[in-house]
This record gives structure tokens, sequence and C-alpha cells, in this order.
């Protein structure tokens, strides 16, 4: 019998093309998402070099950082011109590379666009144990179907884009093992956000984290991709979730993905690739899943969560001085006081959406809690941006579109919108914001604006009250 | 890439822990296609506050932050390294980096050195008045007070840096090892080309 190898082991031993003596590798990517910000740079590189894209065909683009969430055609059916021009120029750059170097692009108004990290999983595209990489750091999310799947900077891309490789050196493994099941009202975002807390954001440095446990095995491919997204906030470069029946159910029939015989075929090896018993792990961490409340952030960094029914922390609650100061700079920049109730804490401004929740189970969730119900006076801003084109559709032909704006919501189209304060859905300096996304960093919604991250249900009860909430207390 | 063996001068010691890539540079200066102009937009939140220390003239032509654990943490951006590069630092030090940064930080050529938090708190107090040293042949940091701290790095990434080698070219070498795990997958794994959609 062979040693017994991790899920990470088997998939990076699976594309090892050149084995160096100091320990790194060069290793074959077998998928390569592109979009218009981290990509130009590179076709330009490599159009100076006079290189070509070695595996086209392994290669998909499609806009959605930069993409305003406003209608895309007017009523004859014309693009509506973006209006800012440095916006305008770099999704032109990648509508003219794409085909220039044989990738296929999905456009703007197509109903296959959206979110990289929705349409991946959404198209077939992304596969167990394949390797899979963007020039984004939550390509994390991908991991949720087995796929080791990583962010890279744009160097890489062009590397990858000329070599259909990368000279990687070997992560260490981590075991993220969560014991019981999560209880009534708490969902997966609820639950990575805990982890966060638990390991804090530097925790799965140098680390590709493998999520173990029954709740992993009973959660949705929704619900796993929340949570593998979110790897990169613990510092992991990657995250992964074995691949089963659920996994195999969810691909079969996507367009991308395998068909007829060779689906049977590719079924059969993924079946192979859960980790063995009797692999060892570098690193593991046990959570018991009964732990877990509805959790928000706090903070300025996603380490910093609390129950929704807790207090601000206090600064000196902390043992290590240099977190005791980003604390207080971290109250400061978010306007709250050391033991205020989080309950307390007023909210103008909800978003829903991102690569992180922004797929039909997270629309379902909050619409559950919208129907019938409107935003409270004192929220200004409402809006729910779908991943992808296929989710809004889907979410249309379920009728969540009108709760949603019978309820105060604007129904956008997709993309990453407030996520990132790049296009035009930003939140105004000094406001806060109950927010579906996966970064509260200072200034990522925008500059001076606050961010306090929860689960799509969570950002709905704030939009109902007004004020953060215990989803449960709305829940019927 | 050019060569790096040796960078030389004054440091600025921010000391901050978990500084993200959004920090460095912020998502409205990521609508370029070019890697050029973006120390101007470096550390914006930071440098709109009265008396920051990117803008203290003691630390003007600097060209080495020093911080704390976890930099560059976040977003993939290269636009980081770029931003850095462009406000003309050569070498951040700091008890430890995200893997992403690092990664990308290294194909620009700027050094991420990674030393204990003790030499990092000594670096700090020297970095007020003084140069610090790098020198990446005998890999260690020096001070003119005769402090002396050896650090690590991946040997094929020390190579690189110090050859000068264009990671690209080095991987194309490699063609022939490409194509064979290319006509085995073909064989063995058919299915992993993506059907046409």
């Amino acid at each position: 019998m062979n040693q017994p190898k991790t899920l990470y082991e088997k998939i990076w031993d699976a594309h090892v093309v050149d084995q160096r003596d100091d320990g790194t590798a060069l290793i074959y990517i077998d998928r390569h998402l592109v979009h218009e910000v981290t990509s130009p740079q590179a076709f330009e590189a490599l159009r100076m070099a006079g290189r070509k894209v070695r595996r086209p065909d392994l290669t998909l683009a499609v806009p959605d950082h930069n993409l305003p969430t406003t209608a895309r055609l007017d009523a004859e059916g014309n693009k509506i011109p973006i209006a800012d021009p440095q916006s305008a120029a770099q999704l032109e750059a990648l509508e003219a590379n794409a085909p220039a170097f044989g990738i296929k692009y999905i456009g703007a108004s197509d109903i296959n666009q959206g979110i990289v990290h929705v349409i991946g999983p959404e198209q077939g595209f992304t596969l167990p144990g394949t390797t899979m990489v963007c020039g984004d750091s939550h390509t994390a999310a991908h991991g949720a179907l087995g796929a080791l799947a990583f962010g890279i900077g744009t160097s890489e891309v062009e590397h990858v884009l000329a070599t259909q490789t990368l000279q990687l050196t070997r992560s260490k493994s981590m075991e993220i093992r969560v014991e019981g099941l999560l209880g009534p009202g708490i969902s997966p975002k609820d639950l990575i956000l805990h982890i966060i807390g638990v390991i804090g954001t530097a925790g799965g440095t140098g680390h590709v984290i493998e999520y173990r446990g029954e709740v992993f095995e009973q959660m949705s491919i929704e619900g796993r991709l929340t949570v593998s997204n979110m790897s990169i906030e613990a510092g992991a470069r990657a995250g992964l979730i074995a691949p089963d029946d659920k996994t195999y159910a969810y691909l079969k029939g996507r367009p991308m993905a395998p068909k007829g015989a060779d689906w049977d075929a590719a079924v059969a090896y993924w079946k192979t690739l859960p980790t063995d018993a009797g692999a060892t792990f570098d690193k593991s961490v046990t959570i018991n899943a009964a732990d877990v409340a509805p959790t928000v952030t706090w903070g300025t960094s996603p380490e910093d969560v609390v129950p929704v029914n807790g207090t601000v922390p206090a600064p000196e609650s902390f043992a290590d001085p240099s977190k005791q100061d980003a604390a207080r700079k971290s109250l400061d920049y978010m306007g709250l006081e050391a033991g205020q109730a989080l309950r307390d804490v007023m909210v103008e401004n909800i978003f829903i959406g991102s690569c992180t929740n922004s797929r039909i189970e997270d629309l379902r969730a909050a619409a559950a809690i919208l129907d019938g119900r409107k935003k409270a006076d004192n929220v200004k801003w409402a809006i729910v941006v779908p991943g992808s084109g296929l989710v809004k559709a889907q979410a249309e032909a379920e009728g969540l579109d009108r709760i949603f704006t019978d309820a105060g919501f604007e129904w956008r189209e997709p993309g990453c919108s407030a996520c990132l304060g790049m296009n035009p859905d930003k939140v105004p300096a000094g406001e806060r914001c109950a927010s579906t996304s996966n970064r509260n960093f200072v200034g990522r919604q925008g500059p001076g604006a606050r961010t306090h991250l929860m689960s799509p249900a969570m950002a709905a009860a704030a939009a109902v009250t007004g004020r953060l909430t215990d989803v449960r207390e709305l829940t019927r | 890439m050019d060569p790096v063996k040796r960078v030389e001068g004054r440091a600025i010691p921010f000391g901050q822990k978990n500084v993200d890539t959004d920090v460095i540079i912020s998502a409205k200066w990521l609508k370029t296609v070019s890697r050029e102009g973006l120390g101007a937009g470096a550390f914006e939140s930071i440098r709109e506050q009265e008396g920051n220390i990117f803008d203290d003239p003691e630390y003007a032509g600097a060209s080495i932050l020093i911080a704390g654990d976890n930099f560059g943490c976040g977003s993939s951006r290269e636009h980081a390294a770029w931003a850095l590069d462009d406000m003309g630092i050569k070498a951040v030090i700091a008890p430890s980096f995200s893997d992403i940064f690092a990664g990308n930080a290294f194909k620009n050529g700027l050094l991420a050195i990674a030393l204990p938090q003790d030499a990092i708190n000594r670096l700090m107090e020297v970095a007020k008045t003084d140069p610090v040293t790098i020198d990446m042949e005998s890999m260690s940091v020096t001070s003119p007070f005769q402090d002396r701290f050896p650090f690590e790095m991946d040997a094929f990434r020390h190579q690189c840096l110090i050859e000068g080698l264009d990671e690209i070219d080095l991987t194309m070498a490699k063609a022939d090892a490409i194509k064979r795990h290319e006509i085995t997958s073909d064989s063995a794994q058919p299915w992993l080309k993506p059907a046409a959609a």
C-alpha cells in the first residue's frame, strides 16, 4: 500500500512537470480565469516579448471588477457607454486581448457573464482535482469543488499564459476539522468568519487548508464556496473540500464539464481524490460548530469578529500590544466604542453580493427574511448584486427580484460591485455598510467607508431593522 | 530583470502589522493598464493624515520599508509591489509576508526580507537615524553599529534575484517536460480539456 496522502498532496503530485533539488517544482495549471484588472499588463508583456498563449483552450476571460452594475444595454439593445474613461479603457483592453490571443471571452451583456468565481463552477470550468489560478486572491473559492485553486499576481498571470505552468514551493497542509453541526439560523458565512476569528488573518499563511467534518459533507456547494472563498482571509492561499456526490451532482450537465464516457472516467478519478485514512497534516485545528453564533465584524481586519449579540471588545483585552494598537485605530476608523453592543449599531447601507455571497442560495436566504418586509427608513442605500447573469435569471424566475425591490432594494446587473470600491458602487465616507462581502479593510468599500461583514440573511435582517441584528429574531 | 545584489539606504520604520494590499494601493488606482506611476497612490489613506511617516522629510528618498507581521495580506494585486517600487522602495523587511505578496515582490526584484521580531525592533531603532544595508550575497541585514541579522530565502528565488534571471525564459527551457505532461494527461485524462460550451 502506498503512503497515505492528503487531497492536497494528490493534486500536487499529479501536476509536477519538473522537480528541482531545492524543493520548488514546476506545476502544470489546468484552468486559468482572467479578468480585466490584473491582466492588461500581462498581455502587454506577452506582446512585447512576441509570446503566445500556450493553451488558450484552458483559459477563460470575463469582466467583473470594473463593470458598473447598472443597465448595460439600452431599450434598443445598444451598449450603454461606461462613464469612467479609465474603466472603459481597461474593459476594452480585455475585450480586445481575449480574441487577439484566442481566448474564450464572455462579454458584459452575455447572460453567462458574472464574477469569475461564480461563473467558474457555474460553467463547469472548475473541476475537482484540477489546478486553477486567477489574478485574484478569492480564487481560493474553487477549492469548494476539490480544485487546488489560488490567486496569483500579474507577472504570474503572464507566466501561466506563456507556459501553462507556475514555479511553486509546496505549501504546508492544515486541517480545519469542525466537530458537530451548525445551529438553526447559522450559515456557512458565520462559520468561516468564526474560523478566521479563531486562527487569525495570518493563521493559514504558507498553508493550504482542508476543511473537514460532517458540517461540510452536509453543506451545499454554494455554502462550501463561501467557506473556501475566505481561506485567503485566514492567510491561506487555497482551501479545499473533498469532492463528493454533491459535487458531482452540481457539475453534471454544466456547459464546460465532461460529457458521456468522459464524465464517467472523470468521476471515477475524482473518487480517488479524498484524503486517505492515516494521512497527516502539518497543522490541525478543531472548531466546535456549537460555538458558532450569527457573526459580524467590528474592526478593519476579517479576524475582528464577534457574535452579533456581543459587544465591541476593549483594545486592552488583547494580549499583544501591537494588536491593542491596531484595535484602537480600528475603533477610531469604525466610529465605535469599546463595550458598545453590536446590536445598537445603526447601518445606512446594505450590500448583498460579491464572490463570497451572490449565488442563488444566498439570494434565497436574504429574500426569505425580506419577504413582506421593508427596509428601515435610516437605510439609505440597499443593493442586491447577483453573482452572474444565470443567478439573476434564476432569481427572477423564482420571483426573488420582486421581494427585494418591494423591500426597497435595487436589483442590479452582475459584477463585483461594492465589494472593493473600484466601480461606481461605493459606500460614502463615515457611513456603515452591512455587507456580505469578504474584506472590511480601511477604505475597501470606498474612502472612509465602515464595513461590517456578515451573512446574506444577517444583511437582510439589518436592512429591516436599520441596525445590526440577530437574524433569528426575524426568522419565521 | 536587473540583478539585485545589495540594497543600502534609509529605511522607513513603519512597523505596522497586517498591512493589507488595499492600504498599500487602493482599488481606484487599479484601473490602469500600465505598471507605472502608482507611487502617487501608495499608502494614500495613511498619507492623508497629518504628520504621517511617509511624508516625514527625515525619510525622504528611503529605499527600505520596515513593517510588522503579515505584510501584504489580502488582495493579490501586484500593483502593491509596483507602487512600492515606484515610490523608490527596493526592499521590505518584516517578520512575515503574505504568500502572494512575497511572490509578486520577487517577480519585480523587490526584496521581501523576513527577520525575527527582535531584529525588526532593533532595525526600527536604527532606522530613525541611520541607514540599513541588505546584502544578498551574504544574505544578511547590517547597520553601521555592527548589527548583523542573517536571513533565509528560497534558493530558486535567491538565484533569480542575484543573477537577474527571467523566470519565463527559465520555464520555456523546460518546454519538453511541459509537452510530455500534456501528452500524458491528454491520453490518461481526456476529460480535462474543457467541453466546448
